[in-house]
């Protein structure tokens, strides 16, 4: 099957002025990064804080260029904007337009997918009865708290019933509840063939709802596979490996004190 | 076209659901019904004068409201994140600096006509006479002109990172080209050579905001200018529009958002 999503010896440089000193700091944040996410997948891609989850998301929908390689969607290069048309997208952190309602919100974004009035309506009362706002439709933004604010990003995210998912840490900010939910809302799209990629630190999240698991560290791509075959191939959980991925090894109870 | 819409109506909404406009509008029908009361000069004056201040607290409130409006957009987009569920959407960066900027148009000819509504009505209350050619040219071509200040400070939110910084430097320079605009040529000719040579070239590059100044045909009662005059201070004001927004797509297209 043609992949979905594909990255190939994606490398991402930024310059930053702010880094000690004078010199024009560049720092590394992808370094040859290769991967492939098929139709109806759902991928969980893993990494400690700083391994270049975000960076490599911010590639896929053109926020940021990529210094070598290049990204696909649909087997349109990143930087043309019909490559969006059919992805949905959950930034990391993001407040919406707060002077607008959870509503007027998604209108405007189904307008800016082009979608027609009476489907762009029908697509709204569908969205906000799967993130569980038709309560809050009518209130403005402002006026929300994280949670909801989160669940009316995953609502916009998919407001144009998308065919792939970038989901940028979905769980984060919600309760143990709501986390429950959003895995499930997962579930249901991978039901409908629907295909996911996304960033969690929640490993036990990622066992259940991920078919195959990507760890990045400092921006390189370590291992990847069906977490079935990796709890195998390492015979132990997913936690475990994602920590001996990154190099932690647990100090040897003697120097460990509790001064 | 319908995502320039889309985005210009997120535009509108925020104005309207902002105090700014208001607190704005406020003032200016204040000071000049507090004026009004006043009579201290014969009749006819008392009347210029009114309208005198009226129309020049409504190019200030308009140059404000265009430039504060203008110079927050983008940047606003960046610092509450919003810029980034937008832009992974199918909508071009070019699709957004002009739905950004019909926004803001709009937004200010809503505001003026509100404000040249009241002008009319504080003149109606004292005159009797109405040349609504020459008060519909005036509008036009300020709006017009509010046209060119909003591209070029929408250029410079994408140049300067700071919305206050840019706001200062955008109101400085058009109030600049407002009261000097016409005379740069001459002082270009009295300045010593290299200086002379410098300012000559920006006298023929700069938009000549002044020209589309014409409070006086409104204040005085004028005809109304030539209509190919005013097409021609159109399509000079368009041109600039384009010219700035164009470059600011340019800016806008290879800058990385995060
Ligand atoms: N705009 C930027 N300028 C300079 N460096 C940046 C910028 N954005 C990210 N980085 C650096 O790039 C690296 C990767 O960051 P990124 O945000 O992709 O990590 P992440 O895997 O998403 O981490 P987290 O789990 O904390 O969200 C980090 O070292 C970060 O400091
Ligand atoms: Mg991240």
């Amino acid at each position: 099957m043609e992949p979905i999503l594909k990255i190939t010896d994606l490398r991402v440089e930024y310059r930053s002025r702010e880094d000690a000193g004078a010199d024009l700091g560049v720092k590394v944040a992808v370094n040859g990064l290769n991967l492939e996410v098929r139709r109806g997948e759902v991928f969980g891609f893993l990494g400690p804080n700083g391994a270049g989850k975000t960076t490599t998301m911010n590639v896929l929908l053109g926020f940021v260029n990529a210094t070598g390689g290049s990204a696909e969607l649909f087997g349109v290069n990143v930087r043309e904007p019909i490559a969006r048309q059919r992805i949905g997208y959950l930034p990391e952190l993001t407040y919406y337009y707060k002077f607008l309602t959870a509503e007027e919100l998604l209108r405007f974004y189904g307008k800016i997918f082009g979608l027609a009035s009476a489907e762009l309506e029908k697509r709204i009362d569908h969205v906000l009865r799967l993130v569980e706002l038709e309560h809050a439709r009518k209130r403005l933004i402002r006026t929300y708290s994280k949670g909801m604010q989160q669940r009316v990003g995953l609502a916009q995210a998919l407001i144009n019933d998308p065919d792939l998912l970038i989901l940028d840490e979905p769980t984060s900010g919600l309760d143990p509840l709501g986390r429950m939910k959003v895995r499930e809302i997962i579930q249901r799209l991978r039901d409908a063939g629907k295909t996911v990629f996304f960033s969690s630190h929640e490993l036990g999240e990622v066992e259940t709802v991920c078919d195959r698991v990507g760890i990045l560290h400092e921006g390189r791509l370590q291992v990847e596979g069906r977490v079935s075959e990796l709890t195998t191939r390492y015979h132990t959980n997913l936690e475990q490996i994602f920590l001996q991925i990154i190099g932690y090894r647990p100090n040897p109870p003697a120097t460990v004190t509790c001064a | 076209m319908n995502k320039i819409f889309a985005l210009a109506s997120v535009v509108l909404r925020e104005l309207y659901r902002r105090k700014d406009f208001y607190v704005l509008f406020v003032i200016v029908a204040l000071i000049t019904l507090l004026l009004g009361s006043v009579n201290v000069f014969n009749d006819t004056q008392v009347v210029r004068y009114l309208k005198e201040v009226c129309l020049l607290l409504i190019w200030i409130a308009a140059l404000v409201i265009a430039v504060t409006t203008a110079a927050r957009q983008i940047p606003g987009e960046r610092e509450s994140r919003t810029i980034f569920p937008l832009l992974a959407k199918p909508v071009s960066r070019a699709e957004l600096v002009l739905g950004k900027f019909l926004g803001c148009w709009l937004a200010c000819g809503v505001a003026l006509v509100a404000f040249y509504l009241f002008f009319t009505l504080i003149t109606l209350a004292r005159e009797h006479s109405l040349p609504l050619a020459s008060y519909f040219q005036a509008f036009w071509l300020h709006w017009m002109m509010l046209a060119v200040v909003i591209a070029f400070t929408l250029l410079g939110s994408l140049v300067f990172t700071a919305p206050s910084v840019n706001s200062t430097v955008t109101l400085i320079l058009v109030t600049g080209v407002l009261l000097l605009g016409r005379h740069l040529n001459k002082v270009a000719a009295q300045l010593p050579e290299p200086l002379g040579l410098i300012l000559s070239p920006i006298y023929f590059a700069i938009p000549h905001l002044e020209l589309f100044d014409v409070r006086d045909l409104i204040v005085h009662n004028w005809k109304p200018i030539a209509w190919t005059a005013w097409s021609l201070a159109t399509l000079y004001a368009a041109s600039y529009s384009a010219l700035f927004l164009g470059s600011a797509c340019l800016v806008f297209r290879r800058k990385p958002v995060n």
